[in-house]
């Protein structure tokens, strides 16, 4: 088993941490993972984005040409992670800030208007685990619990006071998919 | 110990503190410079040494001091400030004394870019410095061995008073994966009796690189070399995966060692007998080891992120005894494992012809 994750969007729309929280819940399923920011120019403007591959064996290449599953954020990230999903992978799309639609029929696409449902939260912020809790309901690789565990374990302590409301929005990304 | 989400560049200064570093003289500069970050309020909060230097001349040049006096000491920075190191490498190198040096090479010449790359091996491995020497080369391809290597580096810097350089790249500087501290070790070690630490009550020691009589300077050489001869027979250090009936052998270190390893998996998948050997250490190049799959392989297929520059000593290792093949990237550009796989089986299809 191994698949991999492309997270995208602007700087501040918590790519890196969605990465993150992804990465510290397959670890703390016993899971092998590597997590890999891009850090280059391309952070001033344009899309962040970071790797992330989980497996049940030794990780070689932290990076992939072609991701089985991409998370995006923005429409920079659309445009440049679309077409590189693996056949048969899976797009997560934030609608609240892509309106176009992939054309393509070998993946899976899951849309959700993240954004707007973390507003109605309380936090824009709260994006990142909207769209996570909709890739995890759609593919329980993770069980949404794991990852709640994993959150309150590596959340940082300054943010400790917002953890009920990244539950509330994990469980509304989760919702979402089958409302 | 637990497995821990580390970031290679703190994995690496943690690694330092617990080794027993007792001084760390750096200056910033990226993919490296969240191990100077770290250390800057980690050896504060042990009270230990940090000091920002005001260039990577200067820093080198506290490094060198503070070896000289006996103390644990190591820097960090990346391909440009190793090259504003080079001249206090050479003088350390000349006077015997032990640093560890972490370099996260990023892309050149030049300022080049922040991104991954390997085009410094010729200069961290032949060219650390003006002089005959080579710095003993340590290159990690995961976040535990980073770690590891740190520890080992430490040691070995000791063992042999020399410069250690962990030769890493952006990449494994950047990325995070779970990986295992080891515990503390005793702090701080009893000083050298070498070093220069006060002579009162005892013969003075002289730490210097200045021979100015041309017998003393050879004979200094000739203690040098005897020195890196025995590194070269003990300390070679090399990882393999799948070579036991390979046919094709993939040579490659650090990042493009580990993407060579995922292309070897999927060569495998496909039924190919393709191996890989990644040295550990890249001086002393191992070449016991290499020398030995060369007689039972076709063919070696180097790969790294630069124009080729090991392949120099995979040629030397192998002896003209099979062909030795290269695939590279450069500009900070990594190659990608279907990529990889690709040129395998092109020159799998190959070596198979002249098998």
């Amino acid at each position: 088993m191994q698949e991999e994750f492309v997270f995208s969007g602007f700087g501040g729309q918590g790519v890196m941490f969605a990465g993150q929280l992804l990465a510290y819940t397959a670890m703390d399923e016993g899971l092998e993972v590597t997590w890999i920011p891009s850090y280059g120019p391309e952070m001033r403007g344009g899309t962040a984005h970071c790797f992330v591959v989980i497996s049940d064996r030794v990780i070689g290449s932290p990076l992939v040409a072609h991701p089985t599953n991409g998370i995006i954020f923005n429409k920079p990230s659309f445009d440049k992670y679309e077409p590189l999903v693996a056949k048969g992978g899976r797009l997560v799309v934030n609608t609240s800030l892509v309106t176009q639609k992939s054309l393509r029929d070998d993946i899976h696409v899951i849309e959700i208007p993240a954004t707007d449902i973390a507003y109605e939260i309380g936090d824009q912020r709260l994006t990142n685990m909207v769209l996570l809790g909709a890739l995890l309901r759609d593919h329980p690789i993770l069980s949404l619990e794991a990852l709640k565990q994993a959150l309150e374990a590596h959340i940082p302590n300054h943010r400790r006071n917002l953890l009920e409301k990244n539950y509330q929005a994990i469980a509304r990304g989760a919702e979402r998919i089958y409302a | 110990m637990a497995r821990e989400m580390l970031k290679g560049n703190v994995a690496i200064a943690e690694a330092a503190v617990r080794a027993g570093c007792e001084a760390y003289f750096g200056y910033p500069i990226t993919p490296q410079t969240e191990l100077l970050e770290y250390m800057s309020s980690r050896m504060v909060e042990l009270g230990r040494v940090f000091l920002q230097a005001e260039s990577e001349v200067a820093a080198i040049n506290m490094v060198y001091g503070a070896a000289c006096a006996g103390v644990q000491v190591m820097t960090s920075s990346s391909s440009p400030g190793i090259s504003l190191m080079q001249e206090g490498l050479s003088y350390i190198a000349g006077s015997e004394v032990p640093c560890v040096i972490v370099d996260v090479m990023r892309g050149g010449p030049g300022l080049g870019n922040i991104l991954p790359s390997q085009s410094d091996y010729f200069q961290v491995t032949k060219s650390a410095g003006h002089g005959d020497f080579h710095p003993i080369v340590l290159a990690p391809a995961s976040v535990q061995e980073a770690i590891d290597f740190t520890m080992l580096a430490f040691e070995l810097a000791q063992k042999y008073r020399h410069i250690v350089i962990i030769a890493a790249d952006g990449q494994i500087g950047q990325m995070m994966e779970p990986a295992e501290l080891p515990p503390m070790k005793d702090y701080p070690l009893p000083r050298p009796n070498w070093a220069l630490t006060g002579a009162n009550g005892r013969e003075k020691n002289v730490i210097t690189s200045l021979y100015l009589n041309a017998d003393e300077e050879e004979a200094f050489n000739n203690r040098l070399q005897k020195k890196l001869a025995l590194i070269r027979s003990v300390e070679q250090r090399s990882d393999e995966f799948a070579t036991d009936d390979a046919e094709l052998l993939v040579v490659g270190y650090g990042t493009a060692g580990r993407i060579a390893m995922s292309a070897v998996q999927l060569a495998r998948e496909k039924g190919l007998k393709v191996g890989l050997f990644r040295p550990q250490t890249l001086y002393p190049f191992p070449e016991q080891r290499l020398s030995e799959l060369a007689e039972q392989v076709d063919m070696c297929l180097v790969v790294e992120m630069n124009a080729g520059q090991m392949i120099e000593d995979v040629r030397l290792a192998v002896k003209d005894s099979i062909p030795v093949e290269f695939y590279g990237r450069m500009g900070g550009n990594i190659p990608m494992p279907d990529e990889l796989l690709r040129v395998i089986e092109r020159y799998y299809a190959y070596s198979a012809v002249l098998a």
